[in-house]
């Protein structure tokens, strides 16, 4: 569905990512690891046509998409819940929801849409008027995951979604995503809980300095030594 | 002086101010969205009282009328400018920005200098004269009308922000850039609409200011002046501050006028501005920076 073939990327003269490959397949959640600064960020940018990389190829679908514009790459079906969740906070929760159904590709089904994301997430139809800024943290990233959804994406590509949220709460954003999953979305996951994130997924790559050092099946690496001493602290 | 004189000065005022409302209404919707200042605000008010003036000339239009197809032909050319030499200056800094913009403002002065001349311009109206008497105050018909298409156009703006999608868009694009890329929304564009609607709205108002005043290339200068007052009073960026300040420059100006003289209007609204700066540097409606 998504192969990343060699990525090289730049910040001015500093490399961020220097030659990245990865595949994401129909369906399944591929987890990205690594260390705060290793790039993943970077490389969800640069899939997401934010950053340009310098090198390389991004191939969704059988189409190169490096270089399009990131409301194009949007527009293909590859959906973003960015680092930081990204919600627009003086615009009410309903304006939110709309701004991700605006895509051309979803745009003639917003109502449908919006109705079908309150009743996934019930807490957002008591808020729908309120400022997005007011929220709570989980709140938040459930706006997050609903505005994207809005687009109708095909893949979903989630960034520290549990940051700074409760371990109820990042228990519950984490099921959330399982069951997208099961209804067919493909998800390329970075999570600071790595091993959570290592067991809903059926690949994953770890990320150091912008390279990838080592693949393989989610519950694979789960048992690796270096993985569990690096990230998990075994 | 008796009371209606002040009365009467303050009507005026507040009806001049919200033309010059719609004015700096303009300069902050294109400041808040697309993050640039456009130092050739003035400028382009004045282009707009030319084309008013042109068009009375030729065709006999009512200034206050052209100020519809005047905005409409505005916003075209606030589109095409901020797609072809603004946006590649959008993530540049601040003094390339200035300079750029300096230069349009050049172009437009001396432009309107070599097909006009210097002398002061005005239009003449049937109803230039004529007035409304309300309690014993006379209120001017051209400042009635002038108004009132200001106050028109300022809602159309409002409304156009508030209930439309690409009104929303841009408002979320204005909030949270990151977050608009994020969600696929085409920033370009949006920004090309928004500096379209900032140039929409000093081009009605330049045409509206046509009825109301004599006019020369040389005046851009201060009333690119005058937005900026109008647009820190009421806080950078926000739209109701823009109508607001608007509102109470053209109203201390005009008092100031008949209290002390008409030489010192302009210091009054600058005297005004130092307060505000002194007391909430954010504006009266703008919100401070974190």
């Amino acid at each position: 569905m998504l192969s990343v073939e060699d990525l090289d990327l730049f910040y001015g003269d500093a490399q961020a990512l220097s030659g990245v490959s990865l595949q994401a397949d129909e369906g399944a959640i591929v987890a990205i690891v690594g260390a705060n600064g290793a790039g993943k960020t970077s490389l969800i940018r640069a899939i997401a046509g934010m950053i340009r990389p310098k090198r390389g190829r991004i191939v969704f679908r059988g189409r190169d998409i490096a270089g399009l514009d990131s409301h194009i790459v949007c527009n293909l079906g590859i959906g973003q819940v960015a680092e930081g969740r990204q919600v627009f906070p003086t615009l009410s929760v309903r304006e939110n929801l709309l701004t991700g159904g605006m895509l051309p590709r979803a745009r003639a089904r917003r109502a449908q849409n919006m109705e079908r994301m309150l009743a996934l997430f019930p807490r957002l139809r008591e808020r729908l008027a309120q400022a997005a800024g007011t929220l709570s943290g989980g709140e938040q990233q459930m706006l997050a995951i609903a505005r994207c959804l809005m687009g109708e994406p095909e893949l979903v590509m989630f960034d520290e979604p549990s940051l700074g949220l409760s371990p109820a709460m990042t228990h519950a954003v984490l099921d959330t995503i399982v069951d997208l999953n099961k209804q067919g979305l493909a998800c390329l996951l970075v999570e600071q809980n790595v091993a959570a994130s290592l067991e809903i997924a059926s690949r994953a790559y770890v990320l150091e300095n912008g390279a990838i050092v080592m693949s393989g099946a989610g519950a694979d690496l789960l048992k690796d030594d270096r993985v569990r001493a690096a990230y998990l602290g075994m | 002086m008796s009371l209606s004189l002040y009365a009467e000065v303050l009507i005026q005022g507040v009806l001049t101010g919200l033309v010059y409302g719609l004015m700096a209404l303009g300069l902050s919707v294109i400041f808040g969205v697309v993050r640039v200042v456009n130092f050739a605000h003035g400028e382009f008010a004045v282009l707009a009282m030319y084309c008013a003036f042109v068009l009375f000339g030729l065709a006999g239009v009512d200034p206050i009328a052209a100020s519809l197809p005047l905005a409409a032909v505005f916003f075209a050319v606030g589109y095409l400018m901020q797609r072809a030499i603004v946006q590649p200056f959008v993530t540049r800094p601040q003094h390339e920005q200035f300079i750029l913009l300096v230069g349009v403002s050049l172009v437009i002065t001396n432009g309107l200098l070599l097909a006009f001349g210097p002398e002061s311009k005005h239009v003449d109206l049937s109803y230039s004269f004529d007035s409304y008497t309300l309690g014993g105050v006379l209120i001017d018909k051209t400042r009635v009308y002038g108004a009132t298409a200001a106050l028109v156009a300022t809602a159309a703006v409002f409304a156009f922000f508030r209930y439309t999608m690409t009104g929303t868009a841009i408002r979320a694009a204005a909030d949270n850039l990151t977050g608009a890329a994020v969600v696929g929304l085409d920033v370009k564009r949006l920004y090309a609409i928004s500096f379209g609607l900032g140039l929409a709205c000093v081009g009605a108002a330049g045409a509206i200011m046509m009825a109301l005043t004599d006019m020369t290339p040389l005046l851009a200068p201060s009333l690119t002046l005058l937005a900026f007052t109008i647009v820190i009073v009421g806080g950078l960026g926000s739209m109701t501050g823009a109508l607001a300040g608007g509102l109470l420059i053209g109203a201390t100006e005009a008092l100031a006028s008949v209290i002390v003289s008409p030489a010192i209007k302009s210091m009054v609204s600058f005297g005004l501005l130092v307060l505000v700066l002194a007391l909430r540097p954010q504006g009266l409606f703008g919100k401070a920076e974190a």
